[in-house]
């Protein structure tokens, strides 16, 4: 059996994968992706507990965690579509109307 | 059994309040029938109580009337309430009588005025506080009314308030009222601590088992400070500066407030603590030096003022010295009986300069009067009258009242201050008379100074004054009436040893009850005229009575040579009298004086140390650091609001990673 370290290990590798991507990328896209990437990094954890300590609660974590990002993804991406026919643009650093 | 007072000080305060509120958009006919309707309501009602009050068995006097309780806290409590005697009586029948007479009056005088509905809501209000005063059954509610009349005074001196000096003069009025004010208010607090709170009956109650303090004590102090209050509302030495330039406002407001009415609040206010007093020598006598020396300073300056109404003013001012003189010697029947004649006198020689004034179309100085008696006979005769009677010639009614007020000074030893009173009682003529031959005899000296006169025109621009004329009835008919009062009205006072029987004083009695028992001297000393049992006193009544007689008389003499018979002669003698002379005519300086030593120090320590020092610099420099600082950390804090995506991620990640490390740290598993 795979140790409970392994699974821990390769969830933090992935999570500091999504960051880094989130925070180096500026194409909207792919920072979407990035925070996908976190998302399931944390499924992984979620789920490898969920095994180790025979607890079901971990597996009904991780359906809403993929329920939710289904809906985030739909609205994010038609979010990124308004910005992208309004501005043109898909480099967040260019999306920054707020600013002072 | 209710007399329901409550409705004689709500009549007027109705009338102010509907015209202050709606007159903008009255008729001039309906201000007057909501103003003299309201008065003469209260005035209607207030003899019918005096009706009802006369029938009242005597262990029903005072008659206490308690509507509400205002205060309560602890064991202290003040109420509404109202507390009628024989000396609040007195005062109530003045106030609205007099008031109501100067009403009629102002409908005439102010006829060509702006703000008319103004002014007569002004009125109104200060009928209303005045009632509230004399009618109150503690001293606070008293308080309410002594500060209420002080903003009607304020308000009504500064009644044409596009003029700067009548503006200036309100103000100095309303702040040199508060320095008397606040002795008073520490009398009140004094009285607070020691006697717990401020009803007339509990503190009458409280104070009589003391003794008579023949030393300075806890009474002493309370009495000195209602001094302290009492001269600054009746203009007494050091606190009189306000009156002379109250003049400022319209004459019938001069004539009910700043001579018959408010101004002698300070002395019903002494009067009303006549149980303190007695058991308070030192202060009484404090009283009594004070109104003395007040009555002769503001007749030496009355001697030399061109203003008709400073004249006035002064005259008031000296007469006030006489009341508290009367106070003073423990004599509080006489001071209130001076105080009712002067009522009468003084509103009808102020209404009558300002029938004068009125005739002439603003014209105030008397230099440019004379020979008035042609042109305005019938204010000419209410004058004399009125000249006759503050002279103190009798039958007239003053006459009554100074010599009920000289003798008693007389009788209780302090001849000294009968004499400084009887001089000033000839000034008092002297000057009078001399206003009197100034404005009705002689050449009228008006014409040529027509230009002139309007420049200086503080009353609106009548315009058209060609020759002096007689002012309207509805002025005249108020200034007989009083005229008639000024004529009998001291006889209701006449003493007995001119074959009367005193019989105000011994109306007056029962409120000052007291005053025999306690009284340092005893009870003959107080009360003197009560029983000239022998007759050796009698006729030292009669021979002080014939000098002030004959004092007034030189008065007269004095006069008309001068102004009369030889005109030319004031000039000569003010040149060769020189220093003296401008020393006098400029008042002895005193306004310069408090301008100098009180004035000018403390609008230079505010200037430079509470402004500019602790304002300008401390607080605000206190608040500018303050709200500075903070928009420096708030353009700090700015940065990181960048409106960059990536670097508020960047933020998150950084806060996650703290909490991350934070929980490591702390070891939580």
């Amino acid at each position: 059996m795979v140790p409970l370290s392994y699974y821990l290990v390769l969830s933090a590798i992935l999570f500091a994968c999504g960051v880094t991507g989130f925070l180096i990328k500026r194409n909207i896209i792919t920072i979407f992706m990035s925070i996908e990437l976190m998302l399931n990094a944390v499924n992984l954890t979620f789920v490898a507990f969920a095994a180790e300590l025979r607890a079901l609660s971990g597996h009904v974590f991780v359906f809403f965690v993929m329920v939710v990002a289904a809906a985030e993804t739909a609205v994010g991406l038609a979010i990124i579509i308004s910005v992208f026919r309004t501005r043109e643009t898909l480099n967040v650093d260019r999306v920054n109307l707020l600013k002072l | 059994m209710s007399l329901h007072l409550w409705i004689i000080p709500l009549l007027p305060l109705a009338g102010a309040a509907i015209n202050g509120l709606l007159g903008k958009r009255f008729s001039k006919a309906l201000v007057n029938t909501i103003a003299l309707g309201t008065t003469a309501a209260a005035f209607g009602y207030a003899l019918y109580v005096t009706v009802r009050f006369l029938g009242l068995p005597a262990d029903q006097i005072p008659h206490i009337e308690r509507y509400a309780t205002w205060i309560s806290a602890g064991t202290f409590f003040a109420e509404y309430g109202i507390y009628l005697d024989q000396l609040s009586l007195v005062m109530l029948l003045i106030v609205t009588g007099v008031g109501f007479l100067i009403h009629i009056y102002s409908i005439g005088y102010m006829e060509h005025e702006g703000g008319y509905y103004r002014y007569f809501a002004y009125l109104n209000l200060f009928m209303f506080f005045m009632l509230t005063l004399i009618l109150a059954n503690n001293y606070l509610l008293l308080f309410v009314g002594w500060e209420g009349v002080g903003l009607s005074s304020y308000l009504l001196i500064g009644f044409w308030f596009l003029k700067d000096s009548a503006a200036d003069a309100g103000k100095k009025a309303f702040i040199t009222n508060r320095v008397g004010d606040f002795g008073f208010l520490i009398a009140l607090f004094l009285l607070i601590k020691h006697f717990g709170n401020l009803q007339y009956e509990h503190v009458f109650n409280a104070v009589s088992p003391y003794p008579v303090e023949v030393t300075a004590g806890l009474l002493t102090a309370i009495g000195l400070l209602l001094l302290v209050g009492a001269i600054g509302k009746s203009a007494q030495i050091p606190l009189y500066v306000w009156l002379p330039d109250a003049m400022e406002g319209p004459t019938p407001v001069s004539a009910l407030i700043h001579a018959a009415t408010m101004v002698t609040a300070g002395v019903y206010m002494l009067e009303r603590s006549n149980p303190i007093f007695d058991r308070a020598p030192i202060a009484l006598m404090a009283v009594a030096v004070i109104g003395t020396l007040t009555a002769i300073f503001a007749a030496s300056i009355g001697i030399l003022q061109t203003d008709i109404k400073k004249v006035l003013a002064y005259s008031t001012i000296s007469q006030l010295g006489y009341m508290f003189m009367g106070v003073g010697v423990a004599a509080y029947g006489a001071g209130i009986f001076h105080l009712m004649t002067h009522a009468f006198f003084k509103a009808l020689l102020f209404l009558s300069a300002g029938a004068i004034i009125h005739g002439l179309g603003g014209e105030q100085d008397m230099r440019h009067m004379g020979g008035l008696r042609k042109y305005m006979p019938y204010t000419f005769w209410c004058m004399t009258i009125a000249t006759f009677t503050i002279a103190g010639f009798p039958p007239l009614a003053a006459f009554f009242s100074k010599d009920e007020i000289l003798w008693k000074t007389w009788a209780r030893g302090d001849h000294v201050l009968w004499l400084i009173g009887i001089i000033a009682a000839g000034m008092t003529s002297f000057y009078m008379f001399r206003l009197w031959f100034l404005t009705f005899f002689g050449q009228y000296r008006g014409a040529q100074a027509e230009d002139s006169a309007h420049g200086h025109d503080g009353h609106d621009a009548r315009g058209g004054h060609g020759t002096p004329h007689e002012s309207p009835m509805v002025m005249i008919i108020p200034l007989m009436i009083l005229a008639l009062l000024s004529c009998v009205g001291g006889w209701v006072g006449i003493p007995t040893v001119l074959g009367g029987s005193d019989r105000f004083d011994h109306f007056l009695d029962p409120v000052f009850h007291s005053t025999a028992e306690a009284a340092p001297g005893g009870e003959a000393a107080a009360m003197p005229a009560e029983a000239p049992a022998n007759h050796e006193e009698a006729s030292t009544e009669l021979a002080l009575m014939v000098i002030s007689v004959a004092v007034a008389a030189i008065g007269f003499f004095g006069a008309w040579f001068l102004y009369y018979k030889r005109p030319e002669l004031p000039a000569q003698l003010a040149k060769s009298a020189g220093g003296l002379y401008t020393f006098v005519l400029d008042k002895y300086k005193v306004d310069e004086f408090y301008s100098a030593a009180i004035i000018k120090p403390i609008v230079l320590v505010s200037t430079n140390v509470l402004w500019k020092g602790i304002d300008a610099t401390l607080i605000d420099g206190a608040v500018d650091e303050s709200a500075s600082g903070a928009k420096d950390i708030s353009d700090g804090m700015r940065q990181m609001q960048s409106g960059n995506i990536r670097s508020y991620a960047g933020w998150v990640a950084f806060g996650a990673a703290v909490v991350i490390a934070f929980m490591v740290w702390k070891g939580v598993r």
